[in-house]
Formats: C-alpha cells, sequence, structure tokens
C-alpha cells in the first residue's frame, strides 16, 4: 500500500514538473524578443554552446566516420559489394548517427554547462539581483541560451555528418582501396536530399530544441546550492540523452516507414 | 534619466515604505506575525534579529518578489503586491539592492556590472555611461578596480562594487541584505561608511537587514528588532543600546544563554540519555 | 574576449556549418542532378513488380535518365501502374521497352529501358505498352527444379 502511494507521489511530480518545464517553454518563447532584437546576447551564447564544441565534434564525428568504415568494409567484404560502402557511411551518418551522437555529445559539453552556469547565477543569487534590477531573467539570461543551443544544434549535426563521411573516405578510399569513383557514385545515387538530408537536418533541430530546453529548466530550477546545482547538471544529461533517444525513435517513424 | 515620472507617486511625502499588519506564511509556516514598520525618507534604518528570523523575507516582501499573506506594504504610497508586472518593474528601477555576497555578475566586468542596468533601461550614448560609471566607483573608491572580474575581487572589494551597482540609477530605496557578513573588520568599517555616506548624498532611504549589531548601531538611525516573526523591540540606537527588554539585551550584548536558549528544544536531557541506553542494550 | 573576436569566430563556426550543410546537400546527396530540369512524365504497365520502389532508377544503357515517383494498383486490369519522370533532355522511341531489372545478385531493382525503332517519341501522358516484368528468383528457382525432375523423371 505504501508503495503503491510512493509510486503514484512519483508519477504526480513528475507529471508537475513536465507542466512546469512546459510553462517555462511557454515563457521563454514570450520573453525571446530581448533575445532576438539584440542579437549580440544569443551570438555569445552560440559562441559559448557552438564554437566551444566544435572541437569535440569534429574528432568524433571523424572517428565514428573511420570506425564505420572499417567495420562496414568488413561487412559488405562478405557480400562482394564494397563499393555501396560510401552508401552504407553516408546514410548511416546523416540520418542517425549525425544527428543522433552530435546531440548527445551537444547533451554533455554544452547542456550541461548551461546547466551548470544558470545554477551558480541563482545560488548566488544573481537571478534574483536581475530581478531587482527590474530586468526579466528568463530574457536576458535563459531565452539567449536557449537559442543560442537551438541555432548551434543543426550546424554542429551537419559538420559531424562530413567530418564522419570524410573519415569514411579516408579510410574506405585511401587505406583500404576502395574504388574512390564508386565510393561517391554510389553514394550520390542512393542518399536523396529530401529524404534523408533534409530529414537528419530536421531530426537534429528538434533534439537542438530539446537539449536546450532540458538545459536551461533544470538550471533555472535547480537547488540554489553547490549540490544542488551539480545534480541538475547530472539530471540535464541523463534527462536530456533519453529524450534524445525517445525523440529519435519517434521522428524515424514518422520519416522513413513511408515507401 | 526619468527615474521619478511614474504617476501616483508623492514624493514630498515624509514616509517612503510603510508595512501594515503584514503577515506573511510559507508551506503553512507562519514567517511573519503583524509585522509594522515605517521607513521614513532620508533614514537608514535597520532590521536586527538572530539567523532566520525573516528579515531577508521582509525584503523580498518590500521588492514584491514575495507577495503577503494579509496586510500590505506601500512603497511611496504605492501598494507593492497589486501593481502590475510593468508597475512592479517600474517601482524597482527605482529601488537599488544589495545582496548578502554582493550577487555581481560573474560573467561581467566590473564596469559592466554597474553599467548593466543603464544599458538595461536608458538609451544613454555610451561615452555618458562611461562617465557615470566612473561616477559610482568613485564614490566607492574603486575607480582603479574597473576593468577587473568579479571573480579577482576580494571579499569587502565585491561588497563595494555591488554597492556601487546597487545606486547606479539613483534609487530612492536602498536596501541591504547583510552588506556585514564575512568582511573583515576594515572592510567593515568602510562599507558602514558608505551606507551612511551614500544614502545622505543622495538623499535616499535605507533599509539595512543586518545581525551585526555594534557597526550598525553605528550607522543608522532607527532600529526594529525582530524575533521569531514578530516585532519585538523598536527604538533610536541609543535606545536599543539601553533596553530593558531582555531578547534585545542579549542581542545587543551578545550573552550566550537569555530568552533565546542554548538548548534547541529537545526532550528532557535525562530521558533522552535513557532512552538511548535502553535501545544500546 | 572583446565583442570582435567572438562574433569572429561566431562568423567561421556559422559559415563552416552551413558549409557542411552544403557538402551534405551536393556532394553526398543527389540534389544537384534530381531538381535540375524539368521532366515528363510517362506510364507503363508492369505484372509484377518485385521489389521496384518509388524514386527508384530509370536507365537506358546503364546511364539514369529518370526517376519512378508513383506506383499504384489498377484494379481494373490488375496489373501494376508506374508512373516515371524523364528528363526532358532526353527523348525515346514509342516502342520503347520497358524491364525491371535488378543491379548485381541482391541490389535494388530498376526500371531498364531498352530503345525500338519506331520514329515516333513518347509524349508527357502516354503509355509504354511493351514492358517485362521483374524476375522473381523464387519462381525461377521452382521452374528450375521441376525441369530437373521432369528431365530426370524421362531417363529412367
Amino acid at each position: 500500500m505504501r508503495a503503491l502511494r510512493g509510486l503514484g507521489q512519483r508519477v504526480t511530480a513528475r507529471i508537475w514538473r513536465l507542466g512546469y518545464a512546459s510553462r517555462f517553454v511557454l515563457a521563454i518563447l514570450m520573453y525571446s524578443g530581448t533575445s532576438l532584437r539584440r542579437v549580440h546576447l544569443t551570438i555569445r551564447e552560440v559562441y559559448f554552446t557552438g564554437v566551444l564544441s566544435l572541437i569535440i565534434i569534429l574528432v568524433s564525428g571523424l572517428f565514428v566516420g573511420m570506425v564505420l568504415g572499417l567495420q562496414g568494409y568488413d561487412t559488405l567484404a562478405r557480400y562482394g559489394s564494397t563499393e555501396a560502402l560510401g552508401v552504407l557511411v553516408s546514410l548511416s551518418l546523416v540520418r542517425e548517427l549525425g544527428p543522433v551522437v552530435a546531440a548527445l555529445l551537444f547533451a554533455s559539453r554544452a547542456g550541461s554547462a548551461i546547466t551548470a552556469e544558470i545554477g551558480m547565477m541563482k545560488a548566488t543569487e544573481q537571478l534574483s539581483a536581475m530581478e531587482m534590477m527590474a530586468v526579466d531573467p528568463i530574457a536576458r539570461v535563459v531565452a539567449p541560451r536557449f537559442w543560442g543551443g537551438v541555432i548551434s544544434m543543426p550546424l554542429l549535426a551537419a559538420l559531424f555528418s562530413a567530418m564522419g563521411i570524410f573519415g569514411g573516405y579516408l579510410v574506405g578510399v585511401q587505406l583500404i582501396g576502395v574504388d574512390e569513383g564508386s565510393f561517391w557514385s554510389q553514394m550520390q545515387a542512393s542518399v536523396d536530399f529530401r529524404q534523408d538530408i533534409l530529414n537528419g537536418v530536421i531530426k537534429s533541430f528538434v533534439f537542438g530544441i530539446i537539449v536546450s530546453w532540458v538545459a536551461v529548466f533544470e538550471g533555472y530550477d535547480a537547488e540554489p546550492t553547490a549540490e544542488g546545482v551539480s545534480g541538475a547538471t547530472t539530471r540535464t544529461v541523463v534527462t536530456s540523452s533519453l529524450a534524445i533517444l525517445a525523440a529519435d525513435f519517434v521522428l524515424t517513424a514518422f520519416m522513413f516507414t513511408g515507401t | 534619466m526619468n527615474l521619478t515620472g511614474v504617476p501616483g507617486v508623492n514624493m514630498s511625502q515624509e514616509t517612503l515604505v510603510e508595512i501594515r499588519d503584514l503577515n506573511f506564511t510559507y508551506d503553512s509556516r507562519p514567517v511573519l506575525t503583524g509585522i509594522n514598520m515605517t521607513i521614513p525618507r532620508g533614514k537608514v534604518v535597520a532590521v536586527m534579529g538572530s539567523s532566520g528570523c525573516g528579515k531577508t523575507t521582509t525584503l523580498r516582501l518590500i521588492g514584491g518578489q514575495l507577495k503577503p499573506t494579509s496586510g500590505e506594504v506601500r512603497v511611496g504610497g504605492q501598494v507593492v503586491h497589486e501593481l502590475d508586472a510593468k508597475g512592479l518593474y517600474d517601482l524597482r528601477r527605482r529601488m537599488g539592492m544589495l545582496f548578502q555576497f554582493g550577487a555581481l555578475f560573474t560573467d561581467m566586468s566590473v564596469y559592466d556590472n554597474i553599467a548593466f542596468q543603464m544599458r538595461e533601461h536608458t538609451d544613454l550614448p555610451e561615452a555618458m555611461i562611461r562617465d557615470l560609471v566612473l561616477m559610482k566607483l568613485h564614490a566607492v573608491g574603486l575607480r582603479g578596480a574597473h576593468a577587473l572580474m568579479p571573480t579577482e575581487l576580494s571579499g569587502g572589494m565585491a561588497r563595494r562594487v555591488a554597492l556601487a551597482r546597487a545606486i547606479a540609477l539613483d534609487p530612492m530605496l536602498i536596501m541591504y541584505d547583510e552588506p556585514f557578513a564575512g568582511l573583515d573588520p576594515i572592510s567593515l568599517a568602510i562599507v558602514g561608511d558608505l551606507i551612511r555616506k551614500l544614502t545622505d548624498a543622495l538623499g535616499a532611504s535605507s533599509i539595512v537587514v543586518t545581525h551585526d549589531v555594534q557597526e550598525s548601531l553605528k550607522i543608522v538611525d532607527y532600529v526594529y528588532f525582530v524575533s521569531e516573526g514578530k516585532i519585538v523591540a523598536e527604538g533610536t540606537a541609543e535606545e536599543m543600546k539601553n533596553s530593558e527588554v531582555p531578547y534585545v539585551h542579549q542581542f545587543v550584548w551578545g550573552e550566550a544563554d537569555g530568552p533565546v536558549p542554548f538548548q534547541y528544544p529537545s526532550r528532557p536531557y535525562g530521558e533522552e540519555l535513557m532512552g538511548s541506553a535502553v535501545r544500546g542494550g | 574576449m572583446s565583442r570582435t573576436t567572438l562574433d569572429l569566430w561566431v562568423g567561421f563556426f556559422v559559415a563552416v556549418g552551413l558549409g557542411a550543410l552544403l557538402f551534405l546537400a551536393l556532394k553526398v546527396g543527389n540534389l544537384a542532378s534530381s531538381s535540375s530540369g524539368e521532366t515528363y512524365a510517362i506510364q507503363a504497365k508492369f505484372d509484377n513488380i518485385g521489389g521496384l520502389k518509388v524514386r527508384g532508377a530509370v536507365k537506358s544503357a546503364g546511364v539514369v535518365v529518370g526517376r519512378v515517383t508513383e506506383i499504384r494498383f489498377d484494379p481494373e486490369a490488375y496489373l501494376a501502374l508506374v508512373t516515371i519522370q524523364v528528363d526532358a533532355r532526353y527523348k525515346f522511341p514509342r516502342d520503347t521497352f520497358a524491364t525491371i531489372n535488378t543491379s548485381g545478385l541482391l541490389g535494388e531493382q530498376y526500371i531498364g529501358f531498352e530503345v525500338g525503332g519506331d520514329t515516333a517519341m513518347l509524349k508527357a501522358g502516354d503509355t509504354i505498352k511493351k514492358t517485362q516484368s521483374a524476375v522473381v528468383l523464387e519462381k525461377l528457382i521452382s521452374q528450375f527444379m521441376f525441369n530437373k525432375a521432369a528431365e530426370d523423371g524421362g531417363k529412367k
């Protein structure tokens, strides 16, 4: 009986939090005027979320692509169709790995940083101080960080995919010796702009919204203590990773099941 | 800067802040009960009491960050909790607040911290902002530190920068939340001195929430003593020093035991020891 | 960091990101080849399309000349009705023979055009009359086994 009540309470608490988070995102959208009018606030956040994530995204993309090249070659060689390596590498990157892995990296690199920053600002009463100076912290602090993340994510995912395809090319063509012409031409024949690339971009855009939303919400909602902030940072990474994978399934089901 | 052009504010009246029958309950726990305070124009008023007695809550109620459960807070004649968002923000532009540990924006330099409100609320040209910022910094003696980041400041310097930021828009009311906490004696004297001087220079009113008796009694005009959410005594600094109220006496003279007991409320000592012996056996 | 350096970095980041998108669109995807130029639609009826998909290639002499845009079932003739968008640069005779082929043993299926000798050319909305359906591997194998069994039976 007690276990049942505990379960009920936990479910209620989750639903309550979800409602609060939804109200929060509405507030962000309502107060986004400032971050659009004063573009420099948003540009600053694009620097912190996007530019500072460049290295990890590029290096991981390269390695993921190289691994795909090796593994793909190994599998395709059994069926004697190694020319299809380019197709395998590019489709897996553009449709799935690019948006998903880039978003996971983004959540742990930039998302956690956003949460920690906003959480510390709350813990040191900076947000309160801003409110007392008649400046809305959602408009001045939260919204620019949200939009910075939303702008950065698709660009980072595209860079990840491009870098991965380059990595697959390095391993497949330069190292193993798959024919360069068929690598590229088969790729171009099978990868459709609208069906594959545009859908990948849409995915990464949705993931960008998810990560930024979770990150700013957890930061704003963090307990204003050192432990509270570190807990919120962990929650950002866990929640946004799960949300990315779940959303990926839903989006894929919508996008790629039709003929 | 149009800082006073808000309708409904009568600048000539004597009282700036008036608190009437204020009750505040948090999670069905009463924090403040039946508070009445009057803060006259141009005076420094202290709100004293031990930690957790509801002093900071009082400041948040005046600033409109919390809503009273009953009663009202009037600032410049306006009832704070009845204002809409815009009215509240207009009111806050004419208030300055010094937070407990300064609450400087850590991602901005000292200069940008002080320029923050001028840039957010006015269209002043950058050259004029520069002059104003340097003026404010000069007033707290830190003109040379304008390029430093908040992390490079000592505790006392950070408090002075926060003070300069609180007076950036020449407010009519300045609130100080524990301005003396964690300062060395020299910084403490400087901050105390500045609070008095700036209040007089701006013709503003100040509310100092503190538990530092010796420093604040030197600078304030009037004192309210709060204990467990109620005002237990009030009067001028001199009256407080000679007060016969047991709580005030214990507080002013820093005695370990008195009306505020040394022991946290607990079961009788003997009973508790016996209880643990039984459990241990 | 000063404002201009920051802007420079962000500008660099956005440019590189857009560059990567462009690379994906042009070099990896088929944006350059698929959307360029006009096309005209023709139709073909098949008994069995096998594994042919929408967006499948249409080739003549091995060169891609068009794409399959729609596959429907014709409820009156009980046939598959395939709509093809052919690149407007290429004209084919009216007696062109459309077959469904497989690239490699297990590869994708595509429509192959074998050109006839008619002087009149196919126009938009025309239907190809001569078609050959997809080869169904299972049918082929069972046919082969029946023949083999019949041969063996004859010998006895």
